[in-house]
């Protein structure tokens, strides 16, 4: 990572709590403009509610994630005595227009299964007033062609196989022109056979200088595509940097024992 | 005996035997023969008098009454369930506890205790004024005049439509795979949009139905708004037979309007069913 420019998102002393459960304990992370940044780690380790609490999804118990400028969900109140004294919660339709910066693709693409392929990639541009209906069809026309859909428009997602559904599901994301991807084990509802379309256009993507958080089981994607490796466990970035020293020379015995299981 | 090859392949296939159908099937033929007979030969069903008066002008004029009171107050009372529920799922907690409230109190009292309520209003508030809450008043009119029965009849089943409809929608909504709101929201789409746009249209295929069900339902309520000599369909038929005296057959030319519109709903249910089942790849 360079270590003069300024990261793309910043997470610090972030820390969640379900009930009596806590998830996350206090995850400090810098995610740098147009790289891969790939989350490892057991089930339960906190990947997934790290990737929601990004885009507030899931509401933080305690620190912050600021993208660029912008904390998400805060306005840092006016400076008291030199300091920040209050973040103010925004409103819902601030919060909605953060998360507009923020792409997110699902395990479980989520589609919008009454709604065609061309009208999943419209609604949200259309609706945010980013584009007019006819420009951000020729938007979604063109993203279907890059993942490898052309023609499909007018399908209905059930029509689509997993791997062309999770492809629609990114172009979806991409539509809204984010300024980060993030992705929640996206091959993982995948037939085996299907994983390799989808990491293709993630790979594609990575190479044309996108900035994204994937969590993933790949560990061969992870060494391939990424940038900077984050390990996770309990809750803990237990160690983070380059792949081939996270993947090759893990130091703590943790990451080992995952990544003997896992390969 | 050996079974070859060439006997099982040659061998016809025939479905097994069911005597308990034919049985019952023989019944049922049996009873319905019986029903016929007895509607047909039974002189006192005066089916020449059911004819007559099926068309009669009064009768249609009741019939008329009864379709805009129903389609009204289910029109009115669907839009504001919709927004009752959604205000129960998403509202802040004010709004949400008063929809919880309001369920509650609508579907606790019955629908002709309601009905009678509204029409004794004037009892109980004699005069209705507008202005600042405990403050001067701007108009004042009397209430007598403004609830007549078919104002009272279109209340009284508005919010009872509204009550019943805001739960069914609650529940077609909890149908609906929670990850297609985080997958909206994660697009940027406000709460409203994702409600509107996203969750209630996948909700629908399980609000038809129970609409549909409820449409039927408030038919037949509306006569209840008889009691408060409103001249719906019920009431008009009524009108006649307290003069002449033939109840029964007034009762039939009722029934039979009541059978024709509940049938007509219906198949317009099924071609809104077909409607939301897009999406479903190829359609059930």
């Amino acid at each position: 990572m360079n270590a003069v420019e300024e990261p793309l998102l910043r997470i610090r002393g972030l820390r969640k709590s379900f009930g009596a459960h806590t998830v996350l304990h206090g995850i400090d992370l810098d995610v740098p403009r147009g790289g891969v940044t790939v989350l490892l780690g057991p089930s339960g380790s906190g990947k997934s509610t790290l990737l929601r609490c990004i885009n507030r999804l899931e509401k933080p118990d305690a620190g912050y994630v600021a993208l660029g400028e912008e904390i998400i969900g805060y306005r840092p109140g006016p400076a008291a005595g030199g300091r920040v004294r209050v973040l103010r919660e925004l409103r819902e339709r601030e919060i909605t227009r953060q998360r507009a910066r923020i792409g997110m693709v699902f395990q479980q693409f989520n589609l919008f299964p009454h709604l065609t392929v061309l009208e999943n990639l419209i609604e949200a541009p259309v609706a945010l007033r980013q584009a007019s209906k006819s420009q951000a069809a020729a938007t979604a026309r063109e993203l279907l062609e890059r993942v490898g859909l052309a023609g499909r428009e007018s399908a209905y997602p059930k029509q689509l196989s997993g791997g062309q559904q999770q492809r629609v599901a990114i172009a979806r994301a991409l539509a809204l022109k984010p300024e980060l991807l993030l992705f929640d084990e996206p091959t993982s509802a995948l037939d085996p056979e299907l994983v390799g379309e989808v990491l293709r256009v993630i790979r594609d993507l990575a190479g044309g200088g996108m900035s994204m958080i994937v969590v993933t089981h790949e560990i061969g994607f992870a060494r391939e595509v990424a940038d900077t490796v984050v390990f996770l466990d309990g809750g803990r970035v237990l160690e983070s940097g380059r792949p081939e020293d996270v993947l090759g020379g893990a130091t703590h015995e943790r990451t080992r024992a995952f990544l003997e299981a896992v390969l | 005996m050996t079974l070859t090859d060439v006997d099982l392949l040659e061998a016809r296939l025939v479905p097994p035997r069911r005597p308990g159908r034919w049985i019952s099937g023989a019944v049922t033929l049996l009873l319905a023969a019986m029903l016929a007979h007895t509607l047909l030969t039974n002189s006192r069903f005066q089916w020449g008098e059911v004819g007559h008066y099926l068309t009669e002008s009064s009768i249609v004029g009741g019939l008329e009454l009864t379709l805009w009171l129903t389609a009204a107050t289910m029109s009115t009372g669907f839009v504001l369930g919709v927004v009752l529920a959604y205000l129960r799922l998403w509202g802040s907690p004010i709004p949400r506890g008063f929809a919880f409230g309001y369920v509650w109190l609508i579907r606790s009292v019955p629908l002709l205790v309601q009905l009678l309520f509204w029409y004794e209003l004037a009892s109980l508030y004699p005069k209705l004024s507008v202005g600042v809450p405990f403050g001067p008043s701007f108009g004042t009119a009397d209430t007598a005049h403004l609830f007549s029965g078919e104002v009272a009849a279109f209340i009284t089943l508005t919010l009872d439509v509204a009550a019943f409809s805001s739960e069914i929608v609650r529940g077609g909504i909890l149908a609906v795979d929670r990850g297609q709101s985080e997958a909206a929201a994660a697009l940027g789409l406000g709460r409203l949009r994702i409600f509107w746009r996203i969750v209630l249209p996948q909700a629908m295929p399980a609000i038809v139905p129970a609409t549909g069900n409820l449409l039927i339902g408030t038919l037949k309520s509306t006569s209840l708004v008889s009691v408060i000599a409103v001249v719906d369909l019920l009431y008009s038929v009524q009108l006649i037979y307290n003069a002449n005296f033939e109840i029964v057959p007034l009762l039939l030319v009722a029934t039979i309007w009541y059978v024709i519109l509940t049938t007509l709903l219906s198949i317009g249910q099924r071609a809104i069913e077909r409607y939301y089942a897009r999406g479903e790849g190829g359609g059930r």
